[in-house]
């Protein structure tokens, strides 16, 4: 591809991702897909999802940057073009996203040595899902705020609390977890631990219900919840800075062991639907204001494109990190803005719901509208990432 | 868009690039620190604005950014340059705006640009001449303020020795610097393109009043203008104008990105340093969110810039559409930060004493040249969504 600056290890690896892509692309799914892992919500998306993560695994995708005795394929920056390349096809999104992105990279920087061997070789396959319990009724974009309660018993430990907004809690095995150890130190206090969510006793999962009348994630209660101590990850006490690891690959400001797919630039699908709606009796994709509109979200993809590729250049970073921190932010807003945009596109259509048989594209627009609030909320809030931009780039004073 | 382009990852901007960027960043942090630059181009706005004088410039500056090249950095080593990639000439630029820099740089960088994208034997004198510091302009807007190639209000006819010139020309920058024009002139269906020095006769340069104080501007009056054949450096100037496009909005963008980045840093340092309330304002979150929400806007030019940069190098066909994301978003950037920059320095930001003004306009100036972010999108529109079906 003319593409200088890669190896050509990598080269190689490439031009498998790519081939084995266009031979092996899924059939369709048994019934719709939602945008995103964190809505998966029925049995047979997540066993579909499931097999399509196998198989991405056997064909080294997935866990490509992971050491072989994790179960990984023990390659060198070859993730990120996997990751490129599934995005290239439009192929399905990992299911186990929490597992690939956030647990797995924190474990392999924190874990002992039979912890990664325990509990990378799942995540990889798919066949063990991970969810994420780092949000609380009283911390959310406060997060060293937490409650969860974790009292040491000899050998193990006895965890009391409420988690929320757990995505994919319904199918997790795991959950990473975040308890108080200490009251003394707000920050200094917590621990992280992985946790087992289905079928262990005193876990018990229950749907919580969207905006949208979807559920989709759930709250995790713990009574009387028994962890042995091999599974916390780190030391007593370093529960924040574990922390910090996970959410430098949540926010995508890292490369994590996968989850490419679906979810790119939908510049092109909204022109489709403006050429196919009509605006004051003319086409929308001939009304100004719309072109601009579309223009403007063009750019916007572009933009974030491009800032990818540039993060990667040293010379045109005054800021190492400045890049990388608004990649969640810059990503989440783009997606809620082409979403009202197809909203707007779709005019006096949008007010249908999915199951009306004359709601353009299945509703996709209205409904994405409101599920990407899911996504400016998740992850830290963008006010936060707003504060974290300002205060750790530009250096401005705390916000607290 | 969707193809990988045939370009480096890095956009090619290697080592040779990095050190022409450091080198223009710290000979102008010696030689254009803003104090120096207030006093130069905004000492009092009476002779300015009442009395219709010129913004002060350093001529010794520009002499010592002859001898470091500069104007010959996009002119072939054959011919006296340095033939670097606009990649790298873009990078240089930023550091010229970041400096609100006022000098004939970036209307010669912009005119060689054009010789040079004229591809004919006529051109090589002037981008020779070019090269070795003889500063010049481009003159190739109408009347309507046409900012596409060809709308021009200039007429050439034929004569024995070449053709002469009648008509006006206008938004010529830096114009009271510069002695050799680059006229673009009608001529029945084409466009030519002229060398035209600034004593010629039958030339009236006439000054415009503007805002910004780091740049002057005139308007040309061509009465009976005789020009030679061999100054007439080609016959197919559309094509020219057209295919030098690309690269003189990416000069433009780069800037624009430098005026912002100033802007920005100068902008946080006020918020770290000013205290209402017992605090630095920047502890206030409508102090500190706009703030971060210009940098997303700036990084985001810049990336499309050098992007843009690098299919220009590489003759990609996608360049035009790449160079014009990068002004829109360029542009759009330049007019946020410089509205956030004022309002959030308050009442000094108000002042004629407070540098920012001279930034602000300068950016106002860049916004609106060749085209801001409307105009831009207008024509991406054309190519991403299809012609409007009338």
């Amino acid at each position: 591809m003319g593409e200088s600056g890669l190896t050509s290890e990598q080269i190689a690896f490439q031009k498998h991702a790519r081939g084995w892509l266009e031979e092996n692309a899924p059939p369709p799914p048994p019934i719709r897909l939602p945008l995103m892992a964190i809505e998966v919500m029925h049995e047979a998306q997540r066993d579909y999802l499931q097999s399509w993560q196998r198989r991405c695994y056997e064909a080294e995708l997935v866990g490509t940057d992971v050491p072989r005795e994790y179960g990984g394929w023990g390659r060198e920056g070859c993730q990120r073009i996997a990751n490129q390349e599934m995005s290239r096809a439009g192929t399905p999104f990992m299911i186990n996203i929490v597992g690939l992105t956030m647990a797995v990279p924190t474990i392999l920087v924190h874990g002992t040595e039979s912890q990664k061997k325990l509990l990378i070789p799942g995540a990889l396959t798919g066949e063990e899902i991970w969810c994420q319990g780092f949000s609380e009724p009283g911390a959310g974009s406060d997060m060293a705020n937490q409650q969860t309660s974790a009292i040491r018993q000899g050998e193990d430990w006895l965890v009391n609390g409420h988690k929320v907004w757990t995505s994919l809690g319904h199918f997790a095995k795991w959950m990473i977890l975040i308890t108080r150890t200490s009251k003394e130190h707000k920050y200094d206090g917590l621990t992280y631990f992985v946790c087992p969510i289905e079928g262990h006793p005193g876990v018990s999962v229950r749907p919580l219900i969207k905006i949208t009348g979807e559920t989709g994630f759930n709250e995790v209660l713990f009574e009387d919840v028994i962890v042995p101590d091999s599974l916390r990850l780190d030391e007593v006490g370093k529960g924040w800075t574990v922390a910090m690891t996970t959410l430098t690959y949540e926010r995508g400001a890292a490369e994590g062991a996968g989850g490419g797919g679906q979810g790119g630039d939908p510049t092109q699908r909204l022109i489709a639907l403006a050429r196919e709606s009509w605006r004051d009796g003319v086409r929308a994709s001939d009304d100004p204001v719309t072109r601009d509109a579309l223009v403007q979200q063009a750019i916007v993809y572009e933009g974030i494109r491009m800032n990818m590729r540039r993060a990667k250049v040293p010379a045109l970073n005054d800021h190492p990190m400045r890049l990388p921190l608004q990649s969640k932010l810059t990503g989440s807003e783009a997606s809620q803005n082409a979403a009202r945009l197809g909203v707007e596109i779709a005019g006096v259509h949008s007010t249908l719901y999915k199951k009306d048989p004359k709601a353009p594209e299945a509703g996709h627009w209205p409904l994405a509208y409101l599920n990407s609030y899911g996504g400016t909320i998740a992850a830290g809030t963008n006010e936060i990432q707003r504060n974290i931009l300002g205060e750790r780039v530009l250096g401005l004073p705390k916000s607290k | 868009m969707n193809q990988p382009s045939p370009v480096p990852r890095n956009f090619g901007f290697g080592s040779e690039e990095e050190m022409l960027r450091d080198l223009a960043r710290q000979f102008l942090d010696e030689n254009m620190p803003v104090e120096k630059l207030r006093g130069l181009a905004a000492p009092d706005p009476e002779p300015i604005y009442d009395d219709g004088q010129l913004p002060g410039w350093d001529q010794q500056v520009w002499n010592q950014v002859i001898e470091l090249g500069w104007p010959g950095l996009a002119v072939p080593e054959h011919l006296g340059g340095s033939d670097f990639s606009l990649v790298g000439i873009v990078g240089l630029v930023e550091e010229v705006g970041r400096h609100a820099l006022p000098s004939p740089l970036i209307s010669t960088l912009n005119a060689s640009w054009v010789l040079r994208s004229a591809q004919t034997k006529e051109a090589d004198p002037f981008l020779q001449s070019l090269a070795s510091g003889t500063p010049a302009s481009l003159a190739m807007t109408g009347s309507r303020g046409g900012v596409e190639p060809g709308e021009v209000d200039v007429e050439a006819r034929s004569t024995p020795a070449g053709v002469c010139l009648d008509g006006v020309s206008f938004f010529v920058q830096d114009a009271s610097k510069c002695e050799l024009f680059l006229v673009f002139a009608r001529q029945g269906e084409g466009l030519k393109l002229c060398v035209v020095p600034r004593e010629a006769a039958g030339l009236r340069i006439e000054q415009d009043q503007i805002h910004d104080v780091t740049r002057d501007q005139a308007t040309l009056y061509f009465e009976g203008v005789e020009v030679n054949s061999a100054s007439v450096v080609s016959d197919s100037g559309l094509a020219t104008l057209q295919r030098a496009w690309p690269g003189l909005l990416c000069l433009v963008s780069a800037d624009l990105c430098g005026t912002s980045e100033w802007q920005l840093q100068t902008t946080v340092e006020y918020a770290k340093n000013r205290k209402q309330f017992e605090r630095p304002i920047g502890f206030f979150q409508a102090v500190k969110h706009p703030l971060v929400d210009a940098m997303i806007e700036i990084d985001r030019a810049r990336s499309l810039l050098y992007h843009a940069a690098s299919l220009v190098d590489a003759d990609h066909p996608d360049a035009e559409l790449s160079a014009r994301m990068a002004k829109s978003a360029a542009s759009d950037a330049g007019a946020y930060i410089s509205d956030r920059s004022v309002q959030l320095h308050g009442g000094i930001g108000f002042t004629w004493e407070c540098d920012l003004h001279i930034f602000f306009k300068r950016s106002l100036h860049n916004q609106a040249l060749y085209g801001d972010g409307v105009h831009q999108r207008r024509r991406l529109a054309d190519f991403l969504v299809g012609p409007i079906d009338r």
